[in-house]
């Protein structure tokens, strides 16, 4: 896949080498989605459906942002449903105490995320425990931790103006505040990952782990920190999601895992880690969004909606995400 | 005596988990109201004994370096897909039988097919079919429902001669059926032998391609004769998105508590059993000390936790520090 990209490129105009053909392709199929959405309505094309789409696909893009970082080390985040519904309730639940608790809620909510994401850091990488169990154990202890404290039924806190401000609001008309919200988290991102040593790093141990440390990267640190930021915007994206629907409840992470991994490999991240690009993780997540919207708005029934899912990202991967054959 | 070392060296996961088996059994049956009855045994096997299948299929695909995170979705499909055909005549209940196992294994050759010769990582590769199980599940059976031949299900979910609890029975017929003679042909070792370094079996000239479908195939079979099994608990289908996700989870833990490598070539699938029936145990340990039930996801979640630290201390023995990276 690299190779295919690189090679050639080196005859090929800069900005041409620089653009990944997944990222390409992801771009592609987000326009022929367009086109066969207009023929069905015309409504497809107006702005305003193309900026609700992006108020809804802001909320997995900030979800698929933690689960890149943590894909580009050669790791996974399993634990993204209860990371997400404990964002939600638990910055709900802080709303419940007074003018104080209304005031910490968000960053709360993200705090609970980021302790999360700390106990899958030190998992992967003190403990050296495969990121795919710790963080499937991490979600059960979330779980089991909000099971607990909503005593089994839903929870009743509701949620805080801010939060649901930052969801539902405009603060410039027009364009809503959880697109303003994905831009910047977005924007810090790109630079996160191209202009800081941090950045550099997190391609680094995706590449060879091993070479990374002897290079002198502290690896484990690395590792640690992108865990936290990855249960940090999945709590974000969950107090996010809370505001829109102005509460939290039980499973609303459920619906988050297997779209955002399949934002973030679709946009051409490999999922061995250490090669992708933002821009890629951004196309994948309008694709997804827009592809669950056209099966809505078609009104087809939620299992065909899944069938159609699967089989769309099976056939995507089998275009461009074919790991080399064994030599 | 050289010999027998060797023999606990190579399966010392293996005991380790029938011992923590043991042990939390007895912690379990020490503090049942009942005691060991033949009631108690039955209920435990029959709970246990669905996991047990799940975490079987999952075993086949850890060991050749693989996961299936469909597993769980397989299970469901099948067992909706059995509330409709495992009915009637015991002529047409053999056929539904039949169909619902070919089910699963064409699932399992599916997921075989798009990773082996697609090329794709098992982990994406088997979130995306497990959607499709899962909305055919959805299909089948948009609301629960279905039932099925309660004479066989009886059959094989009471007790034999009055004590042995038939599901048993049939786990070891299905163990003896399908694990030994997999792991003793060319298939077994070369999927072993494929998860230990793919590239010295690619070099070896042993058919890995074959192997690891033949691998994902029997999962989905296993899997889908745990489907079967839940059908003949409950008389009835469900789609159950939770159930699937549970199941799939479970199946890793028990695999994990079973010394299975996550990492490939090493455990076997009777640890795994252990491993299903020990989780199982542990969950239910609650009940016996009369704790509120919303308590149990915790407390499973914590012992999975703690279960996958302990692999860990392996940290103490490491002499070189590159050695943390594998």
């Amino acid at each position: 896949m690299s190779e295919l990209a690189t090679r050639p490129g080196l005859r090929m105009p800069r900005i041409l080498k620089r653009f990944d053909p997944a990222v390409a392709t992801a771009f592609a199929c987000i326009i022929l989605l367009l086109i066969l959405g207009s023929f069905y309505s015309t409504s497809f094309l107006s702005p305003e459906y193309l900026l609700q789409q992006l108020k809804v696909a802001s909320f997995l893009g900030v979800i698929a942002t933690g689960m890149m970082l943590v894909i580009l080390l050669g790791q996974i985040d399993l634990s993204v449903p209860w990371a997400v519904a404990t964002g939600g309730m638990m910055a709900c639940a802080a709303a419940a105490f007074g003018p104080a608790g209304t005031a910490f809620a968000i960053p709360f909510g993200i705090l609970c995320g980021m302790l999360i994401g700390f106990v899958n850091g030190i998992g992967v990488a003190y403990l050296r425990i495969p990121s795919m169990i710790i963080t499937l154990a991490t979600n059960a202890v979330a779980q089991g931790l909000m099971v607990v404290y909503t005593g089994g039924f839903s929870p009743q806190d509701s949620a805080t103006f801010a939060m649901r401000e930052i969801a539902t609001g405009e603060i410039i008309p027009l364009v809503p505040n959880a697109v303003i919200i994905w831009a910047i988290i977005g924007a810090a991102t790109v630079f996160l990952l191209t202009r800081t040593t941090f950045g550099r790093a997190v391609y680094a141990i995706g590449n060879r782990e091993r070479a990374a440390y002897l290079s002198g990267i502290d690896t484990r640190r690395v590792v640690l920190i992108a865990f936290v930021i990855s249960g940090g915007l999945s709590a974000f994206g969950g107090i996010l999601l809370s505001g829109y629907a102005s509460k939290a409840a039980q499973s609303m992470g459920d619906a988050y895992l297997l779209p955002s991994i399949a934002a973030v490999v679709l946009g051409g991240t490999s999922i061995l880690g250490g090669r992708g690009s933002y821009l890629g993780t951004v196309a994948g997540v309008i694709l997804i969004t827009l592809l669950q919207s056209i099966l809505s708005v078609m009104q087809m029934p939620e299992a065909g909606r899944q069938v159609i899912y699967g089989v769309v990202i099976v056939a995507m991967l089998l275009l461009y995400g074919r790991s080399p054959a064994s030599r | 005596m050289k010999e027998w070392r060797y023999l606990v060296a190579e399966n010392r996961g293996t005991l380790l988990a029938v011992a923590i088996f043991v042990a939390i059994f007895i912690i379990y049956t020490a503090n049942h109201p009942a005691g060991l009855t033949a009631n108690v045994a039955q209920t435990a096997a029959n709970k246990g004994v669905l996991l047990a299948f799940v975490a079987m299929a999952q075993t086949l695909v850890v060991i050749t370096a693989g996961i299936d995170l469909s597993v769980g979705m397989i299970f469901i499909l099948t067992n909706c897909l059995a509330s409709w055909l495992v009915l009637g005549t015991p002529g047409e209940t053999a056929l539904g039988v039949v169909a619902v196992l070919l089910c699963g294994l064409l699932c399992g050759a599916l997921n075989g097919a798009i990773v082996i010769f697609g090329r794709l990582q098992p982990i994406v590769a088997t979130i995306a079919t497990g959607a499709i199980y899962f909305g055919i599940a959805l299909m089948l059976r948009p609301f629960p429902g279905g039932s099925v031949n309660e004479d066989l299900a009886d059959a094989l979910t009471g007790k034999l001669f009055g004590i042995i609890p038939s599901s048993l029975v049939v786990l070891a017929l299905v163990v003896l059926v399908v694990w030994v003679p997999f792991s003793r042909s060319l298939y077994g070792r070369t999927a072993y032998a494929a998860g230990s370094s793919e590239a010295a079996a690619y070099m070896s000239g042993i058919p890995i391609g074959r192997s690891k479908f033949l691998a994902y195939t029997l999962a989905g079979l296993l899997a889908s004769i745990g489907g079967l099994f839940l059908t003949f608990f409950t008389y009835t289908g469900e789609a159950a998105f939770a159930s699937g996700n549970a199941y799939t989870l479970f199946s890793i833990a028990a695999v994990v508590l079973g010394g299975v490598s996550l990492f490939g070539g090493r455990g076997s699938v009777i640890g795994a059993i252990f491993g299903a029936l020990a989780f199982r145990t542990i969950g239910d340990l609650l009940f016996v000390f009369d704790f509120d039930p919303l308590w149990q996801p915790l407390f499973q979640g914590v012992v999975l936790l703690v279960a996958v630290s302990l692999g860990a201390f392996g940290l103490f023995r490491v002499r070189n520090r590159l050695e943390w990276f594998l």
